[in-house]
Parts: C-alpha cells; structure tokens; sequence
C-alpha cells in the first residue's frame, strides 16, 4: 500500500496542528454548545433530584446505564482492534490504528461518566474508592459495580498509555516544526525523544509487551460490564452467555465507530492519500463477520430462552418479540444483522458510503440492544406486582445526546493537537527497494555494505 | 567539539557511514544513530536491541498481584462483612480484582521501564531536528580530538553525507 513521501506525510499530517480554519471553529462551537446543555440539564437533575428524570420503580436503570453500557462498548473499537491488529503485524493498521485508540479513551471517559450521573449524589461517588476511610466501612468486592471500578480503571489507564506512547516520536516532528509556547508543549510531550535505535527498540518492545496485556484487559472490562447483569436475580440476565455476548457486541459497535470516525477524519481533514478505500474494505469485512457473530448469540439467546420455557423468562421474551418492545427489537434486528449483511456482504456495497451507512445502522442497532436488555427485563420481573414501565424523560434525553456530542468534540479537539494518523509508522512501513538493502554477511545477518 | 555527525539521505548511505566508523575503530556503543522511523531494513537498526522490558513488566505485573492480594486479604479479613453465609474471603469475586491489578501493574512496569532504559525525559546529548525531516543521522559525541579527522574521513566517504559539527 502506497503513501505520500516522508515530508509530505509530515506536511499533511501536520497541517491541522499548524493551521486553524473557521471551519474547525464551527466543528468545535456545535457539540461544545450541546455538551453544555448537557451540563446544565444534568445540573437541574442534581438540584432537583431523580424525579425530574424517567427512572422510578421498578425501572431504576434507564437511558443511563444504556449509555454505560453502550460507551464501553465503543471503547472496544480502539484499543482492542489496534492490538490485534499490532500483534497479527497487519500492514494496513498503520495508519487506523491512532484514529482507533482515540475512541477508546474517549468513550471510556464517557462510559464511566454515567455510574456518576446515574447517582442521586453524585458527590459521595468516592465511596466507591477502595481506601480506608473514617468510616471504616470498605467497598464489598464481591460486587460487580466494584468489579467495574477496577476493571474501568485498569483499561482507561492502558489505553491512555498505550495511546500516549506511540505518539511520543509523532510529538518530537511537531516539537521540532512547531514555535513558540506549542514548541515548548511538544517538547515536553515528546520526553526528549531523539530517535536512537535503542528508543526504538524500547518502543516497539513496550508496545508489544502493551498489545498483549490490553487485549484480555479489554476483554475482562466488557465482561464484567455484562456481570453487572448477569449476576443479578432478574428474567433474562442470569445467562452464562453474556460475557462473550457483549464483548462480541462492544467489538461489533466499536468498529462501527471507527468507521464512521475514519470516514469523518478523511473528509474533514483531508486524508484521502492515508485513509484508502480498502482499509474502509477490510473494517468492513470484519464488521460483517461481527454482525454473523452477534446473530449467533442472539439465536443462541432467544432459542435456549424459548426451549426454557420458564415463565418468567417468556413474559420478558414476548414482551420483545411481539408486544410493546417488538418495534424496537425488530429495528434492532435489522440494524445490526440485516443492514450489515447485505451492505457488507455484497461486495458491490461494499464501499466507503456503504459502510458509513452500515456503521451508523450497527451504533442504532446496538445502543437499542442495550437498551433492550435493560428495561423490559427490569420491568417484568418475577412477580406480576412488579411490573412496570420506562418512560424517558427530556433530562435523560439531552444528557444522553450531549455524550455524543461530547465524543465528537473531544475528537476534534484531540486531532487538532495530536496528528490523528500515527506519521512514523506510516514511514515505517514503507521499505527501501530490494537493491538499496545490503546484503547479509555472516556477522550482521540483516545485511550490510561491504567496505 | 561537542559533536561529530553527517545527515544522510538514505538507509544505505548512512550503513557506509556506520560501519567506516567501525573501521575507524568505534565501538557500537560510541556511535550516536538517529532516525525518523524503525529501520529495521538495515543493520544499524539492530544496534541495542536486547532489552529486559519483558522482565520488567513481569515483575510489575507480580508486584500489582501481591498488592491486589494484599488489598482484599487485609480489607476483607479486617472488616469482614457476611454476605448470605458466603466465605469471608472469597477467591472467585477476588480473582477478578487480582487479575485487574496485575495486569495494571505489568502495563504500569512497561511504561516506568521504557522510560527508563530508553532514557526519556532526561535532558540527552546532541540532537539535528533534520532527522524528523527524513534524514538520518550518524555521528560521534564527544569525540577523541586526535581522532577528529579520521572520523570526519569516515564520515565524508559515505555517499551523500552532509557533515556537521557541534
């Protein structure tokens, strides 16, 4: 695969950290605008309490451990696919893999956001923190939201590493082009990075060693997310499936993330020459065999369920099938296993338009698919007495579209100071011509020039 | 003289370059290579290879154990709370706090050894900003004063080398 020359790679790359267009400026002003609505409507809810939201008994999670569950998912597109990507040595991940991490981190940021807005007091969140306290009261670790904590934490501060570090070479090119107060920031960022094959080595070392522990990191995060679930007493949670069920599915909708995000970042910033057609093609490929898999253990789910028969498991199964949440089960359905398969499927379709529009259908597919999992069960519980309904309220709806706002502006943000595709690995894998490499000699098996 | 370097074009140019300074009589060790990108296409990106970083993060990754142990062991022995008749200190719910912990320290480990090893945030010698421009450097830090013009001949020899001196 073929990329621009080193100083045009460098050139073009740097282009958005060197020059700001008003362009830019609206991008930033929109989803700022929304974030602070966000703000403001969480604000209210914390000064006049739940009530002003939809969540009451029997439904106590609604659109916010949806969005919890949703934005870890996202986080699986970056840190998750970069590494395996990293590790199987897939020369076109070069230059997908950064715009990948990014996500991770963000929707990390913003998946754990919402155990926080999910409390009534937000401020006693800390008892959550494993420390001895004046209370003397601990958390109990054999609770999965503890789980969560540890988990949350350990794949944020991977990821953030595992981001950060590729970058350091990327951030010695801006030091050394950027002036002024950017020159002295890139400075620092770049920790004096000079380009010795020892710091090389050292790199690529740390970011094996990195690859392989985030990848079962990342892993556990997602399934202990579904633990959240599945070690509670409620129809149609305690499954043994749904460990791997939502790992599958957070890789399933963090590809669709990354697609979409890729798509944006070669319109918006130019990178036709880096992002081709085929990297669209092969995240493409993969979200298809994500859509088979996300169908397998749906089957797997719904027939077990069925063979089950257990009462009141069918109440909470028909209620999805064929009664009140039927539209949207059906619509999740379609989202992510039919739209997926005949876009993905069909070579034809296959193109980057194709696998926007696939990309977008699989995020609506999945965040109702959490959706789905959380309120018809919460609200067909054992006993008929119990039975309930959600209805979400404008607070929960405007928070809920203030993290995608979020999430677009803190992408914009970031690859206004950061170059969104990783420029030394882009180098890195272009190889000199066969007759510019010396050959081997017995003392230096790579090759050498012979004096 | 701080520093003794040439800035070549290509990968082949800048091998010439690194193995006259071996026949001048410089060790590996005493000569500085700089480059934009991995060149693992070239001999003289091989220079410095081994490294302990996998030791490194295995032992960071057994220390974030023993902590993790640690942390519910005390926690759990010290203020123990019953839950439905259930062991005080239950391996299972544990596992997943230890296996947490244990891989936050070997990804933790990792990062504090290269950091270390490849010495960054420490103020290094000498350095071109040329070489982020695609050049590639090889050159002598402080070098031998008796040795100067026999390095800047080794040097010079290689094609296309740009000399310079600090």
């Amino acid at each position: 695969m073929s990329h621009p020359p080193h100083q045009q790679i460098n050139r073009d790359l740097l282009r958005p950290l060197l020059q700001t267009s008003w362009r830019f400026y609206v991008l930033v002003a929109l989803p700022a605008a929304m974030v602070l609505t966000g703000l403001i409507s969480w604000l209210s809810q914390v000064t006049f309490g739940f009530g002003i939201s939809g969540i009451r008994w029997p439904v106590y999670w609604g659109f916010y451990v949806t969005n919890f569950v949703f934005w870890i998912g996202i986080s699986h597109a970056g840190t998750l696919i970069s590494a395996i990507l990293r590790l199987v040595n897939a020369g076109w991940r070069r230059p997908v893999t950064r715009c990948a991490e990014v996500i991770t981190v963000f929707a990390l940021m913003i998946g754990a956001m919402f155990p926080i807005i999910h409390l009534g007091r937000p401020w006693l969140a800390f008892w959550l923190f494993p420390y001895p306290s004046e209370r003397l009261i601990w958390p109990n670790f054999r609770s999965p939201l503890v789980w969560d904590f540890f988990a949350i934490n350990t794949y944020l501060t991977g990821s953030l590493l595992f981001l950060y570090l590729p970058i350091i070479p990327d951030f010695a090119v801006a030091r050394d082009r950027a002036t002024g107060l950017r020159r002295r920031i890139y400075g620092v960022l770049a920790l004096g990075w000079r380009g010795t094959p020892k710091q090389w080595h050292r790199l690529e070392t740390a970011m094996q060693i990195m690859a392989i522990a985030i990848i079962p990191v990342a892993v556990s995060v997602h399934t202990i997310v579904s633990f959240d679930f599945s070690m509670a007493p409620v129809p149609m949670w305690q499954t043994t499936i749904f460990g791997p069920y939502f790992v599958a599915g957070a890789i399933f909708s963090g590809i669709a993330a990354l697609l979409l995000a890729m798509a944006a970042l070669r319109r918006l910033l130019h990178l036709q020459a880096y992002l081709h057609p085929v990297h669209f093609e092969n995240l493409g490929k993969l979200l298809l065999v994500m859509a088979l898999l996300w169908g397998y253990f749906v089957f797997n789910e719904r027939l077990v369920t069925y063979y089950g028969n257990e009462p009141a498991e069918m109440t909470v199964f028909w209620q999805t099938q064929r009664e009140s949440y039927a539209p949207l089960y059906w619509t999740m359905v379609v989202c992510n296993f039919v739209l997926p398969l005949i876009l993905m499927g069909i070579r034809r379709f296959r193109t980057i338009t194709g696998c926007i529009i696939a990309s977008i259908g699989v995020l609506i597919g999945m965040w109702l698919e959490r959706f789905l999992i959380i309120v018809p069960s919460l609200g067909h519980k054992y006993l008929p007495y119990s039975f309930g309904t959600y209805r979400p309220q404008p607070v929960e709806m405007i928070i809920t579209a203030a993290t995608f706002a979020a999430m677009i502006l803190l992408y914009a943000l970031f690859s206004k100071v950061v170059p969104i595709i990783s420029m030394w690995e882009l180098k890195a894998g272009d190889h000199p011509p066969a007759d510019l490499i010396p050959p081997a000699t017995e003392e230096h098996p790579i090759g050498e020039l012979r004096l | 003289m701080r520093a003794l370097y040439g800035l070549y074009a290509d990968g082949a140019a800048a091998q010439q370059a690194v193995n006259r300074l071996r026949a001048a009589g410089l060790t590996d060790g005493q000569i500085t290579i700089m480059t934009a990108q991995p060149m693992e296409d070239f001999e003289f990106g091989h220079i410095d290879r081994k490294n302990r970083l996998w030791w490194v993060a295995c032992g960071g990754g057994l220390l974030g154990m023993a902590a993790a142990f640690g942390l519910t062991w005390l926690t759990e022995m010290s203020w123990p709370i019953d839950v439905g008749g259930l062991p005080t200190y239950a391996w299972w719910p544990n596992l997943i706090i230890i296996f947490e912990m244990t891989m936050l320290g070997a990804i933790l480990a990792t990062v504090i050894g290269l950091v270390v090893t490849a010495g960054l945030g420490r103020r290094a010698g000498f350095y071109d900003p040329e070489v982020t421009d695609g050049s590639i450097l090889v050159g002598v830090e402080n070098p031998d004063p008796d040795k100067v013009k026999d390095l800047q001949a080794a040097l010079e020899s290689a094609p296309g080398g740009r000399i310079k001196t600090l």
